[in-house]
Parts: C-alpha cells; sequence; structure tokens
C-alpha cells in the first residue's frame, strides 16, 4: 500500500477521507482466510525405562520454561527481508578470463563458465593448464579482466549445478582414543570420484581447444598475476 | 639592436601550430588563428576536431610546426586549406614526439593480457640481444 507523506509528525497529506477512498475502503475489508493449526494434545504419554517405575507417566506436550525474565522484556522486530542471489556483473560472460583474488588458488588466471543458483560462478582452470578444477568462486574476490575465451555453443551440463559441489555426508565415527593416537599422523585421503574427474575432462576438452586457438592464452592462464610496485588496481586497465 | 638574435625558436604568432594541454580536446593539435592578448588567442582545428574558441597560452604547448602562409584572423576555411596544403597533421603525426605520446596512450591502455605479451617479448628480445652479444665476444 503506497504511503500517505506525512507533512508534520502527526499531520497527513490526505484527509480522513481522501485516505478512505484511496485504500478503496467501500469494497469493504478483505477478510483473509488463517490457516487451519492442527490441534496439539495438552499432554502426552510417555514410556518410562526401568523397573517399578510405572511404565508410562503423563507429562505436558511442551514444557515450562525454566527462566522467567524478572521484567518483561520488548521481542525484537522480525526482519520480512529475504537474501537475493548477487547479480552478474556485465563485464562477466561466459568465456571471460578471471583473476581469482582470495582462496587457495588466489592469484591464477581462469575461465568463467556459468553463474550458479546461488549466485556463486562457476570456474575452470582449465586444470589441465593451471590446476584449476571446476570449482565455484565468489564474483566478489574476482577481478573480470576484458580476455574472453571464444567459447561459441558450448554449454556446460546442467547436472553440474549448487547440488554437485555439496560435501559427502557425515565423517565415520572415531572413538577417542584412535582420534588421540592417530593425531600428527596424515590423514587416509578419499580418492577423488571418477565421474567427477570424467566431467572436469569433457568440460575442459572444449575449453583447451578454443585457448589454445589464440596465441599465448595458454601460457596466460598457467601464470600467475600480481601486483608490482607503482602498479594500482583503480589505475590498470584489466 | 640586432634583429632576431633571440635564445626561443618557437614563437606565439599567427600560423604556429599547438598542442592543447586541456579541455575536452585535450591530446589534439590546432593553429593560432589570431592573437587576443598576452594571455589568450583564437586557436582553430577544422581537421582535428578542435572549434575555433579562444584559448590561454597557459593550457598550450608550442610545437615546432607552423604554416608559414596563414593570413591574420583568417576563418575556418582557409585555415583548412592551408593545413591540408602545407599537410601539417600528417607532419605532426610522423614527429617523434607525436609518436612517443601514442606509444605511452597505447601503454597505458594495455589490457592484463596484453601486458603478458609485452613481457614475454621483452623477455624475447633480451634473450636474443644476450646471445647475439655472447657471439660477438667469442668472435
Amino acid at each position: 500500500m503506497a504511503r500517505s507523506k506525512e507533512l508534520v509528525p502527526g499531520v497527513g497529506r490526505l484527509s480522513r477521507s481522501q485516505v478512505y477512498a484511496a485504500r478503496g475502503l467501500h469494497k469493504g475489508l478483505k477478510k483473509s482466510e488463517k490457516p487451519t493449526v492442527p490441534e496439539v494434545a495438552p499432554t502426552k504419554e510417555v514410556q518410562v525405562g526401568g523397573a517399578k517405575n510405572g511404565e508410562k507417566r503423563t507429562v505436558p506436550t511442551q514444557k515450562a520454561p525454566r527462566f522467567y525474565p524478572a521484567e518483561d522484556v520488548r521481542l525484537p522486530k522480525k526482519s520480512h527481508k529475504h537474501p537475493t542471489s548477487a547479480s552478474l556483473r556485465s563485464s562477466i560472460t561466459p568465456g571471460t578470463v578471471l583473476i581469482l583474488l582470495a582462496g587457495r588458488f588466489r592469484g591464477k588466471r581462469v575461465v568463467f563458465l556459468k553463474q550458479l543458483e546461488s549466485g556463486l560462478l562457476l570456474v575452470t582452470g582449465p586444470y589441465k593448464v593451471n590446476g584449476v578444477p571446476l570449482r565455484r568462486v565468489n564474483q566478489a574476490y574476482v577481478i573480470a579482466t576484458s580476455t574472453k575465451v571464444e567459447l561459441g555453443e558450448f554449454k556446460v551440463e546442467d547436472k553440474i549445478n549448487d547440488a554437485y559441489f555439496a560435501k559427502s555426508g557425515a565423517k565415520g565415527k572415531t572413538s577417542a582414543e584412535e582420534e588421540f593416537f592417530s593425531e600428527g599422523k596424515p590423514k587416509a585421503k578419499e580418492a577423488f570420484p571418477e565421474s567427477k574427474a570424467a566431467d572436469q575432462k569433457s568440460v575442459d576438452s572444449a575449453i583447451v581447444a578454443a585457448v589454445k586457438k589464440t596465441e599465448y592464452l595458454p601460457k596466460y592462464l598457467k601464470a600467475s598475476w600480481g601486483l608490482s610496485k607503482g602498479q594500482f588496481p583503480h589505475q590498470i586497465n584489466f | 639592436m640586432q634583429a632576431t638574435e633571440s635564445n626561443f625558436k618557437r614563437f606565439v604568432e599567427v600560423g604556429r601550430v599547438v598542442l592543447l594541454k586541456s579541455g575536452p580536446q585535450a591530446g589534439h593539435i590546432a593553429v593560432i588563428a589570431e592573437i587576443i592578448d598576452h594571455n589568450r588567442a583564437i586557436i582553430d582545428g577544422p581537421t582535428t576536431g578542435v572549434p575555433r574558441q579562444s584559448f590561454p597560452y597557459k593550457h598550450l604547448t608550442l610545437t615546432p610546426f607552423r604554416l608559414t602562409k596563414l593570413p591574420r584572423a583568417a576563418g575556418s576555411g582557409v585555415v583548412k586549406k592551408q593545413v591540408e596544403a602545407e599537410a601539417i597533421v600528417e607532419k605532426w603525426e610522423k614527429s617523434s614526439w607525436a609518436q612517443k605520446r601514442a606509444a605511452i596512450e597505447k601503454r597505458r591502455s594495455l589490457n592484463d593480457f596484453q601486458r603478458f605479451v609485452v613481457m614475454i617479448a621483452k623477455k624475447s628480445r633480451t634473450d636474443r640481444v644476450r646471445k647475439a652479444v655472447h657471439a660477438a665476444k667469442r668472435a
């Protein structure tokens, strides 16, 4: 609803009847149906272990709190804001060479493939060129250069999305003793899954072919980026 | 008093080609069409995109080129004809001064990949020079 402007605290722009007309109250107020809340019983029956304990006990469904504040405190307002995923910079298009500024591969020049749903950018080295695998990268930690690799019709498969990069399930439980003895020794690494290696190869084959077309581009992607004395990012053309 | 025994070679005069130092046409050349006073002149660059206007000397640099046959207070058409007749713009572009300016501008506008290629080229040139010197020393 468009708010009526306040001229002075307590005096609005629109009069009472004008507000009535603006709100369309002659049509009547809307009645919203409250969603039906399932009825919950106030008490429930719980099984109790131990012999001679009576087996069952009636217990309230919601426990009373252990602590009440001395004075009534005001509850903070609940925010109705929702985060949106970052919008892609216009300088970043599929095939753009990006410079990574943070993380394991800082300083590496990589090829941008696409933006994932979470807003993160999917990039690849290519792996054979500079050792950067298919990886997600945050747009904020990236410099977009004006150099573009011509990918043409190449599109990354839809199966490579945010879920593809999710970490696999919980680590196996080790007893405290085992953990103590194994501290300091190199951890046993899981072999890199074959399917992921195959995905990397299939994506990179097209990109490496495109990269090789330009002279010096493979060398460029292999080299690291850095600032030297007298260079200031706000004055350099990327 | 001896005539023209001055230490100066470039004078503010009608026909002198000047290089603009500031303003929207900074970096372009124009011709002095008329002198207003000890601070300003009317400059005109019909072929270089400089509109006819008064311009302070402070923001001009004199070049060694001049239009010898330009009459005082000539209009843009006459200036244009003289500039084309003496091919002043071509002379300016060929001068090492103009070429150095162009090279500096290019160097500043290079992108990351171009800077990388320049670095490779410099390295390979140094390498060839070093090898040639070494070969010449042995001979």
